[in-house]
């Protein structure tokens, strides 16, 4: 993500100083920055690379470092499950839910409330709202709405003669947390794109609409490409949280039913924390990372490049 | 937005409404669903879900207002909030200044340590988190959920903190120099004052995430005594199963101070994601 942040350097050389002061300086800047590298070292950089290290051991996590050296044992035997197989297949359906309908959707509204209509700023702030709620008040709000006898969610379809099993069914379980999600979730992007949008001087769709481009015309060729750069920002988060995604799978099924909404990191808590095979969920872990990081390069490498060079991209970035 | 020079024509804009009125609704209804629920009595929650309560029962409300437990965890949740913020805006703070305004050989290596962890997910660190922790007895204690969620909030907090700090003159630090300022008494006494609507961001976004926080929370604190708000919601649902309206009640109660928070900190919190989002 480094490359994005490079500005133009606004940064004051220093005058060559004279001894005394060099060390002076060079005890400023030690002591400044040790505090934030000292807790990043020990509490981000060294847990991740024990990771990695307790992947290769069979270790239950207690006696000090793991000493039961196992090579790649513990990624042969989670490859060859079929839970982590179906953790992998539902990243996938996730990822590809929201590319294709969480994030259409917030641009769609994100483009609706660009448009000059009254109380669109309390719509903005409804919107947004529930992404401040916490992953946990969420999951049980909807555990309740969504409860198979009773729940609200039954009763709105009652009204139809219809009515489904939501969370409880291996079937609908995946739509009824990607419906949770994306209640949560969207106001999220909506913001990103009302942002984006409002860097896009107006003079460029204006003069498409006096040139007499219709406004689907208007947004397609003009308006959707310059949010290019908005919108791969907002596919790369979308992506990055869905490989991590915990809580709410955790609040609102565990995992199940049998496994049918497990992801890699409720699969990790398991093996982790319930069945203390410390070992074989870090490989788990690894895998998140691996995944998490080689997606970053690739995706800065080939999607966001252009983003990079252009002069339409510093959105957002001074407000 | 402003750059508009004609008043818009006048146009239907029934249809914008009757979209954001569904989307709105989509929105609202559950919350509505939670609040009317609170004061309705188990069996009116699935004859009559949507209506207002035949009668408005209170108890659920004030029972849980009245226990303290509920308290607790709000005050638990406030001090860890808080707690977090001040140490990840201090550190970082410290850091970005640096990063913002010293030369040095090395620096970009090591800013670019700092932003890789933007992409580290956390639950990839939790397990030998977990063992850290334990091995230093931090487990059941607050500074042990603190100095983590701390430490992981560091590089957006730099990436910001440090962006502000270089779009400040050169010119200023040059007049406090000769007017005999040290580099801490520039931080301390101009930088920091100016940066003020900086500091209000990442404050806002740091109090939100641990506010908000639950896996490390969940394996950290074993001690009901210890439990922030999430933790606590997730262990009442489990003790009241059948009880819905009791728990829509804690659930409401818990809502109230998050979305206050956002009433009044709403521009910071926006500004400071989209501008997370879109510079990160």
């Amino acid at each position: 993500m480094t490359t994005l942040t490079r500005g133009p350097e606004a940064v004051k050389l220093p005058a060559p100083a004279p001894a005394p002061r060099q060390r002076g300086r060079l005890l400023t800047i030690t002591l400044f920055v040790l505090p934030a590298l000292v807790l990043f070292l020990l509490l981000v950089v060294a847990p991740i690379l024990v990771a990695f290290y307790a992947s290769l051991f069979r270790w239950n996590g207690f006696g000090g470092l793991p000493t039961n050296f196992i090579g790649l044992d513990n990624f042969t035997r989670l490859f060859g499950t079929e839970i982590f197989r179906r953790d992998l297949w539902h990243l996938l359906v996730l990822v590809l839910f929201s590319v294709l309908v969480q994030l259409p959707f917030s641009l769609a509204i994100a483009m609706l409330l660009n448009q000059r209509i009254r109380g669109r700023a309390l719509y903005r702030l409804v919107f947004f709202a529930p992404y401040v709620l916490s992953e946990v008040i969420t999951g049980v709000l909807f555990s309740l709405i969504l409860a198979p006898d009773s729940g609200m969610a039954n009763q709105i379809l009652s009204l139809f003669g219809a009515d489904s099993e939501w969370l409880a069914d291996p079937d609908t379980v995946m739509p009824s947390l990607f419906l949770v999600m994306t209640w949560k979730y969207f106001g999220f992007h909506m913001m990103i794109y009302l942002a984006g949008r409002q860097n896009i001087p107006n003079e460029l769709v204006e003069a498409a609409q006096i040139d007499g481009a219709s406004s689907w015309k208007t947004f397609r060729h003009i308006t959707l490409p310059l949010l290019g750069p908005t919108i791969r920002i907002s596919v790369f988060l979308s992506v990055i949280y869905t490989i991590q995604l915990f809580d709410l799978v955790w609040i609102l099924t565990q995992g199940g039913p049998s496994h049918s909404s497990e992801t890699m990191a409720v699969t990790m808590f398991e093996w982790g924390f319930k069945r203390s095979q410390v070992g074989y969920a870090s490989a788990i872990s690894v895998v998140m990372f691996l995944l998490s990081l080689v997606f970053a390069l690739f995706y800065q490498r080939f999607v966001m490049r252009r983003d990079l060079e252009g002069a339409t991209t510093n959105l957002g970035g001074r407000r | 937005m402003t750059h508009g020079k004609k008043p818009a024509p006048r146009r239907n804009t029934l249809p914008l409404h009757a979209v954001a009125w569904i989307v709105g609704a989509f929105i609202l209804i559950p919350v509505i669903y939670a609040v009317l629920g609170g004061f309705k009595q188990n069996s009116e929650l699935s004859t009559n879900p949507f209506g207002l309560p035949s009668s408005w029962m209170t108890g659920n409300y004030t029972e849980v207002l009245a226990s303290g437990s509920f308290w607790l965890q709000l005050w638990n949740s406030m001090f860890i909030a808080v707690t977090t913020t001040v140490i990840t805006v201090g550190v970082a703070a410290l850091a970005g200044f640096i990063f913002a305004r010293f030369a040095f050989r090395g620096r970009e290596a090591l800013f670019t340590l700092f932003t890789a962890g933007l992409m580290f997910p956390f639950a990839v660190a939790i397990l030998p988190i977990f063992v850290l922790l334990r091995t230093f007895g931090l487990l059941g204690n607050p500074l042990g959920v603190i100095l983590v969620q701390a430490a992981f909030g560091l590089p957006l907090t730099i990436i910001i903190l440090r962006g502000f700090f270089r779009s400040i003159p050169g010119e200023i630090e040059e007049a406090a120099i000769i007017d005999g300022c040290s580099p801490f008494g520039f931080f301390w006494r101009i930088l920091l004052p100016m940066a003020k609507p900086a500091v209000a961001t990442v404050s806002v976004l740091a109090i939100v995430g641990s506010w908000n926080n639950f896996m490390l929370p969940l394996v950290v604190f074993t001690e009901e005594a210890n439990w922030t708000l999430p933790l606590g919601i997730q262990q009442f649902q489990g003790q009241y199963a059948s009880d819905t309206a009791r728990i829509l009640a804690y659930l409401v109660l818990a809502m109230v101070p998050a979305l206050g928070f956002y009433a009044v900190a709403e521009r910071h919190l926006v500004g400071g994601l989209t501008a997370g989002a879109t510079k990160g």
